[in-house]
């Protein structure tokens, strides 16, 4: 006879109770729209402002950004804006000609040019009128891909390449979408942790979970996928990082390799599966903090 | 008038309120974590869940979607058990079909648009519970959203409704005032800008009253506004302080 598990409704606990709050100057920085930030002509429009009868406006709700002339208004959470150089995680949608329309969490559709990718065999060669027929070999509608920002343009659209061997479309493993803005800037977003397996921290907030790959003689240019079974011990470890990384992200902590690996540290006393409880994450979490805490003062 | 008596001889409305005033409101921001913006919204038993997904690119015909700013896709519709009679709407319920029009026109009016061209931008509403003001608590809640998604707008857009009875205005309108058939207005507001988005009358009104309904509309709007922002700035502190801002 299995056992139940029963929980009763509680009042929903506000998360930043415990936490300091900015002294008394955070609350002057926070803005909702139609708030005049300044009516100095002097100063720049900038995201997320407007201006309406000489005074600058602004349209989210969000902390205002002063450098130099220029105010900006920064909502705390938004779809991804895309900067040249990000790593991303995405799915394809759509395959035209010579280009794969990528999902990123952007504003509009990213593209992958069929140019602005490697061969699999590592070929370099100007693509034919064959490449183009043959794009759906390489990338499907659904598929996966890691890639790296080549460009933006005017209207936000991003164009993506994958000329690395470190790019290409993944295979087995466990997406996560969290906020972009969860995500930390760093070096690199690729992290082979010490537990035994591997994420990529898009910073479009896409964040791919997968067994680290034993040899990395990645000729295939990354487009042939390994579809062998993973064994039991590296999906318990992919399902621990997914349910750390739900947990962080439910307690608004930024993702990087260090805060990921503290609260799979912190989860060990746990089953997996209790991770997923309010209470345990906000444990584990609160241990998290504590140590990232330590190891910065 | 037989048997209900909307407005008492002291001045006071069925449910113990003064013409003027508001039902309580109470809110909350980021009620769905796969969502770009989502709020829940309670105007007394009104219910109204908002959800918000985009700027995304455009999906389904491109015929129809306007050249250089982004389309605004709103949908409304009503709970089954949200009135005392248990209703099955399937879509393309009439009544919802014109209420997401009004929405569409109010968020248009307040959205900036034009900073996302070929994409689109998704509201939808749904009512829990309705006990009149169904328009105003939807407008409401999916401000909040809005605001949540991160999407950049004028200003707020608070809505509100106002009635006429016995020589006197009546601000929020619930269920059984609403059902009684007199005069009743819906004013969308731009609070800070003063920007009408969408105002509508049902029923006859005479002309010269309009602009006292009108001006209780719009003090109506007006304390909501300090409402949704008390709400809105409440989020903002609670996810500056978690992020260390």
């Amino acid at each position: 006879m299995a056992a139940v598990e029963m929980r009763l409704p509680v009042a929903r606990k506000r998360l930043a109770q415990g936490l300091p709050r900015g002294a008394g100057e955070g609350d002057r920085d926070l803005v909702a729209p139609g708030d005049t930030i300044t009516t100095d002509p002097g100063y720049m429009r900038g995201h997320g402002t407007y201006m309406d009868n000489e005074k600058l406006v602004a349209s989210v709700a969000g902390v205002v950004e002063r450098v130099n002339k220029l105010v900006c208004v920064k909502a705390l959470k938004t779809r991804y804006n895309g900067e040249v150089g990000d790593i991303v995680v995405g799915r394809i949608t759509e395959v035209q000609q010579k280009r794969w329309k990528v999902e990123t969490n952007s504003r509009l559709d990213s593209v992958l040019l069929l140019s602005s990718m490697n061969l699999p065999g590592g070929e370099l060669r100007r693509r034919s009128a064959e490449d183009e027929l043959a794009m759906r070999d390489y990338l499907q509608e659904g598929d996966l891909i890691s890639a790296e920002v080549q460009a933006v343009f005017s209207d936000g659209a991003v164009s993506l390449h994958t000329r690395s061997l470190k790019y290409g479309k993944l295979g087995q493993g466990v997406l996560v979408q969290v906020s972009p803005s969860l995500v930390k800037r760093q070096k690199t977003h690729f992290h082979d942790l010490p537990c035994g397996a591997s994420v990529i921290l898009g910073n479009n907030g896409f964040t791919w979970i997968y067994p680290t790959p034993e040899q990395k003689d990645e000729e295939a240019g990354g487009f042939i996928t390994n579809l062998e079974p993973v064994p039991l011990p590296d999906r318990e470890v992919i399902s621990r990082l997914r349910n750390c990384i739900l947990a962080l992200v439910a307690q608004k902590l930024m993702l990087y390799d260090t805060s990921i690996l503290y609260c799979y540290e912190a989860s060990l006393p746990h089953q997996i599966k209790d991770l997923l409880k309010p209470e345990v994450m906000e444990e584990i979490v609160l241990q998290t903090r504590q140590r990232l805490l330590e190891l910065e003062g | 008038m037989a048997g209900l008596e909307l407005l008492s001889e002291q001045g006071f409305r069925l449910d113990g309120r003064r013409a003027g005033e508001l039902r309580q409101l109470r809110a909350r921001m980021g009620v769905f974590a796969q969502a770009d913006g989502s709020a829940y919204l309670e105007q007394g038993n009104t219910k109204a869940l908002a959800v918000v997904y985009g700027p995304h690119e455009l999906r389904g015909s491109r015929g129809k979607a306007p050249h250089a700013q982004a389309l605004v896709n709103c949908q409304y519709s009503m709970a089954t058990f949200s009135t005392a009679e248990r209703k099955r709407r399937p879509h393309g319920d009439r009544a919802s079909a014109e209420m997401s029009l009004h929405l569409k026109q109010t968020f248009e009016a307040a959205l900036l648009t034009r900073l996302f061209p070929r994409s689109q931008i998704d509201i939808y509403v749904q009512i829990l519970q309705a006990d009149g003001g169904n328009y105003c608590a939807a407008v409401n809640a999916a401000t909040l959203a809005l605001l949540d998604a991160g999407i950049p707008m004028r200003d707020y857009v608070c809505a509100c409704s106002a009635g006429f009875l016995e020589d006197t205005a009546l601000a929020d309108l619930n269920y059984v005032e609403e059902a009684a058939g007199g005069p009743q207005l819906a004013l969308a507001l731009l609070p800070q800008a003063q920007h009408i988005a969408l105002l509508e009358l049902n029923a006859r009104l005479h002309q010269d009253h309009l602009p006292r309904v009108l001006d209780a509309a719009t003090q109506a709007c007006r304390h909501l506004h300090a409402l949704l922002d008390r709400v809105v700035r409440e989020h903002l502190r609670d996810a500056a302080a978690l992020l260390g801002k």
